[in-house]
């Protein structure tokens, strides 16, 4: 079948009876461990496995939960696929992409053909409190990777979510850029890993794949962490933080499905995907920041073409009526980033353009 | 003693954000020193102003050498602080992780890029630093390992502890770390507090900063006392982690003797108040840093040891 976001009935089906069996009661990877590692029956008989669980003071439990979707034995040839996202608590475009990919491959179960993994909450606390970092310690997750086991709560959470994703043969880890920006959909590949990982980025149907230089303090990333171990990550930056947008959450999980067919995780059929403009030169992306405060009013849409000179949108006062600056486009090219949340300080990224010509 | 501007950003609906710099003495930049850079650093701010009130004096009198002169930069985020704000009020970013900055960037970039602008030309770079996790420590000096560290330098200041941290990716967008980049001395001070003041940790803070500035030839005042301070490396330091979250009560503080085995503290039960852990030191040592909140997760270090044997000393 072809996977089309949407527009597939609900299916009632009793779901996995073949694959119950094959549900680790408890997690290879995490026996032996002092973290309590537990998995739960849901009521309609769906496993949930947690990859990290801790004590908190009063009555609750943390924990980082996947779902792991087994094919039957006979159809399974092996490969294994992740899809990871809200590390960044702000960030809920992933959201839409895990449900759509749950969704499609609980409606034909039987066109799996190797394991999918879906972490849908890396940063559970962080996204319940709709703060990006992880709240009680205002930390960054996205740099504390690859974590350590016998450091605080934090890093040893970090190490075991490592260890649990490593041995993927691909893994996804999507982003929605922050609450203030609008990204196109795009994949961001590190410079030292550009040769490994742009093909497979090509299947997934974004718009572009940014290829950027390598900087020591990216090392502390989930996707940096994984990638120089030999588990292949590729970072999806999409949409806005705090939202879903549901055409761009259909466009990657199009794309997702079809990576999962090229790697012989997805037997149904997918369409065509989109070719995606590559950047691997730096001196092709132009940053617009603003020149002082203000609430900026933007003229344009992330994904607009635009012309030198021509105006993106304006610095104004609302106090006085008067326009600080007007802002015009210093190259021609593609706004592939825009400034949603209108209060700006100097310095505030209102764009980027993909320079052309 | 003279002020000068480091930045100024106009914004909408605030006053204008401001970083000053004060001034003393002329010549040689010898020294630039660094308090607030985070929205809760209220005693980093107070030993730097203690620094400025007692260099104005000192100044006035004739105290500092001939030819040099001395920065300080109480505060590198009074934003924050007036908003109770630890990191950067619009963005939640950290000034501390943005060096050495980026002019045209984005506005913590070009905060931490004034900043450093100033700051990287001074032969000396003093930072009154804070830790993300909340508690008390031993006061000591904080040096990065990155070749070009000078643990020797350090202990001019007489703190009890120097301690050699070996950076980590994360680390090297850091203040200290840059500035070491760029050739100068740089030092971090911990004192024991960060959102209270702790008076005489202060002073002390503000002594060994003084004793330091004269041992290099730029105070006049020999500053009596301080300690021979022992020298630590941080994956030397013994971790004590809570198996269970609950109330946490330490028994020792930081500062104290320990055996191995001694008891450190407990944890209770948030409902039934009945004892779930006891804590108790894995070594013979000295805690370097007791965690201070109420309550506490599983899985997070409460203590921080120095082991006996662990410090070495450079004479």
């Amino acid at each position: 079948m072809t996977a089309v976001c949407g527009t597939c009935p609900p299916v009632v089906m009793d779901r996995f009876a073949w694959s119950r069996s094959s549900w680790p009661r408890v997690c290879p990877l995490l026996s032996g461990t002092d973290t309590t590692v537990e998995t739960e029956r849901e009521s309609a008989g769906i496993m949930v496995e947690h990859v990290a669980s801790v004590e908190l003071p009063v009555d609750e439990r943390l924990k980082i939960e996947k779902y792991r979707w087994k094919p039957s034995p006979d159809k399974d040839g092996g490969g294994r696929f992740s899809v990871v996202t809200g590390i960044h608590g702000d960030e809920l475009e992933g959201q839409y992409v895990c449900y759509e990919v749950g969704k499609r491959i609980r409606e034909h179960p039987e066109l799996l053909t190797g394991t999918v993994d879906i972490y849908p909450a890396m940063n559970p606390f962080g996204i319940d409190s709709m703060m990006r970092g992880i709240p009680a310690f205002d930390l960054d997750m996205n740099r504390i990777f690859p974590g350590q086991k016998d450091g605080d709560m934090n890093e040893y959470l970090a190490s075991l979510i490592i260890q649990d994703v490593s041995g993927s043969d691909m893994v996804l880890d999507i982003h929605a850029s922050n609450a203030y920006l609008t990204e196109v959909p795009q994949i961001r590949i590190n410079t030292l890993h550009q040769k490994e990982l742009v093909p497979y980025a090509e299947s997934m149907n974004v718009d572009l794949i940014w290829v950027h230089p390598n900087a020591t303090v990216l090392e502390s990333t989930f996707a940096y962490s994984l990638n120089s171990i030999g588990t292949r990550v590729l970072v999806i930056e999409m949409g806005i933080g705090m939202r879903i947008t549901k055409s761009i959450g259909c466009q990657v999980t199009e794309g997702i499905f079809h990576l999962m067919h090229q790697m012989g995780i997805w037997a149904g059929k997918t369409g065509p995907v989109k070719k995606p403009i590559i950047s691997t030169d730096p001196d092709e992306i132009c940053y617009l920041n603003a020149p002082r405060g203000g609430i900026y009013i933007a003229d344009t849409a992330a994904g607009d073409e635009v012309e030198k000179g021509q105006v993106i949108g304006r610095l104004v006062s609302p106090l006085t009526g008067e326009i600080f600056e007007t802002v015009t486009a210093p190259y021609s090219g593609w706004l592939f980033t825009q400034r949603e949340y209108p209060l700006t300080a100097a310095g505030s990224l209102m764009g980027r353009i993909l320079k052309r010509g | 003693m003279r002020e000068e501007m480091v930045m100024e950003l106009p914004a909408i609906y605030r006053d204008a954000f401001r970083i000053r710099s004060f001034l003393f003495g002329e010549g040689e930049k010898s020294v630039c020193i660094v308090g607030a850079q985070r929205g809760n650093e209220y005693q980093q701010l107070y030993v730097t102003s203690l620094l400025v009130r007692r260099l104005r004096d000192l100044e006035e009198r004739g105290g500092i050498c001939q030819g040099k002169q001395i920065c300080v930069v109480p505060c590198v985020n009074p934003y924050s602080i007036n908003a109770k704000k630890r990191f950067w009020t619009a963005d939640n970013t950290d000034i501390n992780r943005m060096y050495p900055g980026y002019d045209l960037g984005e506005t913590t970039q070009r905060i931490a890029a004034a900043l450093f602008d100033v700051a990287k030309v001074y032969r000396y770079g003093i930072q009154f630093a804070s830790f993300y996790m909340p508690g008390r420590f031993l006061p000591h000096v904080r040096i990065m390992k990155t070749g070009l560290e000078d643990p020797e330098l350090a202990l001019k200041f007489g703190f009890p502890y120097v301690v050699l941290h070996v950076p980590r990716p994360f680390d090297t967008t850091t203040l200290n770390y840059n500035w070491q980049i760029w050739d100068t001395k740089a030092f971090s001070l911990y004192t024991t507090e960060t959102n209270h003041i702790d008076e005489t940790s202060a002073r002390q803070a503000v002594d060994g900063v003084f004793r330091f500035l004269h041992t290099q030839g730029i105070l006049k005042d020999r500053i009596p006392g301080g300690y021979f301070s022992e020298i630590v490396e941080t994956p030397d330091l013994a971790s004590v982690r809570t198996s269970c979250a609950g109330f946490f009560f330490p028994t020792a503080g930081a500062g104290d003797r320990v055996t191995a085995g001694q008891k450190l503290a407990e944890i209770r039960d948030t409902y039934t108040n009945e004892l779930k852990e006891e804590l108790v030191s894995p070594v013979d040592g000295r805690l370097f840093f007791v965690r201070n909140e109420p309550l506490t997760y599983q899985a997070t270090a409460v203590f921080k040891i120095i082991p006996q044997g662990a410090e070495k000393r450079i004479r």
